[in-house]
């Protein structure tokens, strides 16, 4: 089977990818091994957050930012995004220093997403959290979405403009013949003039197959939900001094995070969940909501994601093989990025040159 | 509680009596822990606690128990009732909740007794407040003695179907009509296994008294009833069914079910034992060798929660199970093993005879299982509908897991336990695969409850 571009993984960047694509009118193949959202893509937090990132990421996460205000026009569902807006908590006096050390700083590159509030209107904002709290960073139009809703409505939309997807389809070896890839699995070969891997947690494999090594670990960050509650708290909250993700879904469950890893078995693609730290999750929970002591757990997990050693992701145009391009490596904050990710790597690959600025996330970085 | 031990045991019905009380005769340290206040399980429930009178009106299987329970009583096993286990991994780390504090406690070697469960099968209107499973029904009236005053209407298949008739009679309950949901073409197809059957010939001969005293007391059992619905407003006020080919209505306040029933497999799959669909049982079993071995090192897997036997094929196979345990942790030789197995294995073979006839028999109807009718909710937690899972299945989402994603079937409190099977066999008949391929929701722990306090006091056990 042949088309324009090959795209190996059917996680949200590739759909991305291949959605961007065929709205340029280039036919795109997707290869998943698994099944659509089967890791990181479908059971990640959901967060849509640029507040705390990355300098590097920023004016790719501001413009995401907006892309997902107006999702809909893109793929005709909200994927089920909320506003509330994403607060950082400082609890002490050294968490504060450092977030208003983290809003001088991005202050004076320009950005004003991220603002500093005191404790007044942190508690106007959060009225339920425990009262030792000093004050906060936001991000006022940060939010929140439900991922396999988001990854459908991607592939729902790419798959209406033509692009073809296969699951089930594991890549065994990749080959460049002349102007073109020849990718084989079990299923047939494929074959494109250009090749994206956007193979998540597996992307390593496919980068060493095109004689790029990449310093890549998986790693299962641990999620775990509630029984529902009544609506009791809008912005996501997190805290300068902990790992902790914690946001009150629609369905008034609970969903917390705090990127504590879980025991991973990654020929079984197996993980198991690491009971002692997550405790530290749930007492971070305690702490700053003494009240929800008696909430129960109704389930927990972990999913696949790929991490880098700098915690930010491979963007861009292979530096060994001409024609094939990288977008993986998230660290478990992708979901955000992912629809200006598609398109940055659509314009790379129908313009040779993205209107962001990509340096940060080469490759050959690691070298 | 300590930290480790070498044989650690999940449920004290008679499967995990029988491999605690051997396994601690012959020195192992064993810790049973079990979700009851006493033991004995579901079948034998508060065993020992129960007046002589109303043990009598049990049914004389159910004595059977009190020499279990006794002997489980001398022998050195540790018990931990009330113990709700709520995670258990590969490498035998359980999650436990006892007295609101949770633990983590490590074994050598883990036979996991969760027994059996009722199958769950949704039919119109079975969520409605009034509609219950007999076996609930039963447990309030074994374990409290209160029974409905103004009568009940059974409906359903299986033996315990009327075993439960039987017992309400007994107690002087008004049971308004037996509704009988096993298809009449079931008898043809169960006639292949009635000679092995009648080697275990106690079981019908039982069955028989059963009906006969049934009949005797003026009950009406209706055969062949098709297209049962649970009707009311609020609670449930009638039950509406088809009998030959007539559209009959039974006012009722109380509806008791029963579908046969089906292995507790929650602990087994979150610990990640391999399980396959069983096409005669019509559910989900973990894959196990001759003495109880499942797919995941040190954890063995005995009685119902394997695979349905009944009470007493799950003594002998708990019994195996703990012969093997004892063989891993170097407490008995191989010869021995296989010396004192012998006995158990043949009687095994025994009891399991009849099984072939009743699955056949009791099979349930393939309308039922399918839930043909959209709008029955199929997931009662998230109150997800079968035809919103047919939906997603038309709309691409082609297993277990992707239509859960989608529709948030299976992910209520209750885990999936009341909807997974039925998902399975929706998902399967709607997508033309093979049950087999569809699977079953991956287990996401906890599996019984764990609050956040709970989790957040997790602290290393000292020694004791």
């Amino acid at each position: 089977m042949k088309a324009d571009v090959l795209i190996i993984g059917g996680g949200l960047m590739g759909f991305s990818t291949a959605l961007h694509l065929a709205m340029r009118d280039t036919r795109c193949i997707v290869l998943d091994k698994d099944s659509p959202g089967r890791h990181a893509s479908g059971v990640n937090a959901g967060g849509l957050r640029q507040l705390n990132r990355h300098p590097a990421e920023i004016p790719l996460s501001v413009v995401a930012a907006g892309m997902w205000r107006h999702i809909r026009e893109l793929v005709d569902s909200d994927c089920d995004t909320r506003f509330p807006g994403q607060v950082r908590v400082a609890e002490n006096q050294t968490d504060l220093q450092s977030l208003e050390k983290r809003a001088a700083m991005l202050h004076s590159l320009g950005y004003q997403h991220e603002e500093l509030i005191g404790r007044e209107e942190l508690y106007r904002l959060v009225p339920a959290l425990a009262r030792h709290c000093t004050g906060a960073l936001i991000c006022r139009n940060d939010g929140y979405g439900r991922p396999f809703h988001a990854l459908d409505a991607f592939r729902r939309k790419a798959r209406s403009l033509g692009v073809y997807y296969q699951s089930d389809t594991r890549v065994d070896g990749v080959v460049q013949d002349g102007v073109e890839w020849r990718v084989s699995t079990l299923q047939g070969e494929f074959r494109a003039p250009v090749l994206v891997n956007c193979a998540g947690a597996w992307a390593n494999h496919i980068a060493a197959m095109l004689g790029e090594p990449v310093p890549l670990k998986p790693g299962a960050p641990m999620i775990m939900v509630t029984e529902r509650l009544p609506h009791f708290i809008d912005p996501v909250l997190g805290a300068a001094g902990r790992k902790l993700s914690f946001k009150q879904m629609q369905n008034g469950t609970l969903l917390i995070g705090g990127a504590h890893m879980a025991q991973l078995d990654l020929l079984q693609e197996r993980t198991e969940i690491n009971w002692h730290k997550l405790a530290l999750s749930a007492s971070s929970v305690m702490t700053l909501f003494p009240q929800l002591k008696d909430v129960r757990i109704v389930r927990t997990w972990a999913g696949l994601e790929a991490f880098m050693p700098d915690n930010i992701p491979v963007i861009g145009a292979s530096v060994t093989a001409p024609g094939a391009y990288h977008a993986f490596g998230f660290s478990a904050h992708g979901f955000q990025l992912s629809p200006v990710v598609g398109r940055i790597l659509s314009q790379l690959i129908l313009d040779g040159t993205s209107e962001l600025p990509i340096d940060p996330f080469r490759i050959d970085r690691f070298a | 509680m300590k930290q480790h031990y070498q044989l650690a045991v999940i449920g004290a019905g008679p499967a995990g009596l029988a491999a605690a009380t051997l396994a601690a005769e012959r020195g192992v340290e064993v810790a049973v822990f079990d979700e009851q206040a006493a033991p004995g399980g579901q079948i034998y429930r508060a065993m020992e606690s129960i007046p002589q009178h109303r043990a009598g009106q049990l049914g004389d299987e159910y004595q059977r128990g009190r020499k279990m329970v006794s002997a489980f009583r001398a022998s050195r096993a540790k018990y931990f009732s009330e113990t709700q286990v709520w995670s258990l991994n590969g490498r035998r780390e359980l999650g436990l909740v006892r007295h609101q504090q949770a633990h983590m406690v490590t074994a050598d070697q883990v036979v996991i007794a969760s027994g059996a469960m009722e199958r769950p099968v949704p039919f119109p209107g079975w969520t409605l407040p009034g509609v219950m499973n007999a076996g609930a029904g039963q447990i309030l009236f074994k374990a409290h003695g209160i029974v409905p005053d103004d009568g009940v209407v059974l409906a359903g298949s299986g033996p315990l179907l009327l075993l439960l008739a039987w017992q309400y009679l007994h107690a002087g309950v008004g049971v308004k009509a037996l509704l009988d949901v096993t298809p009449m073409m079931n008898h043809l197809h169960a006639l292949p296994g009635l000679p092995r059957a009648l080697l275990a010939g106690h079981y019908i001969t039982k069955g028989l008294g059963y009906k006969r005293d049934l009949k005797r007391a003026g009950i009406s059992t209706l055969h062949n009833v098709r297209s049962l619905r649970a009707q009311g407003k609020d609670t449930l006020q009638s039950v509406s069914f088809l009998h030959n080919g007539r559209e009959q209505k039974l006012e009722t306040s109380v509806l008791l079910v029963h579908f046969g029933v089906i292995p507790h497999t929650q602990l087994s799959r979150v610990a990640g034992c391999r399980h396959v669909w069983s096409d005669s049982q019509l559910c989900w079993r973990p894959v196990l060798d001759e003495w109880g071995r499942s797919s995941v090192d040190g954890i063995l897997i005995a009685g119902d929660g394997g695979g349905i036997g009944g009470a007493r094929s799950a003594e002998h196979a708990g019994r195996l199970a703990a012969m093997q345990a004892l063989y891993e942790l170097g407490a008995m030789a191989s010869d021995a093993q296989q010396r004192l197995a012998r006995n158990d294995r043949k009687w095994m073979r025994e009891e399991l005879h009849i099984r072939p006839f009743l699955e056949a028999f009791f099979r349930i109807s393939d309308d039922m299982l399918q839930v043909t009718d959209d709008d029955t909710v199929v997931c009662r937690c998230e109150e997800v509908n079968a035809g919103q899972i047919r939906a997603a299945v038309a709309d691409g989402h082609r297993d277990s897991n992707q239509v859960k994603f989608l529709t948030r079937c299976g992910m209520g409190p209750c885990q999936g336990r009341q909807c997974g099977e039925a998902v399975s066999h929706i998902v399967a008949v709607a997508s033309g695969k093979a049950v087999q391929d569809i699977g079953h929701y991956r287990e996401r722990p906890p599996v019984n409850p764990l609050t956040l306090g709970q989790l957040a006091g997790l602290h290393p056990e000292e020694a004791e």
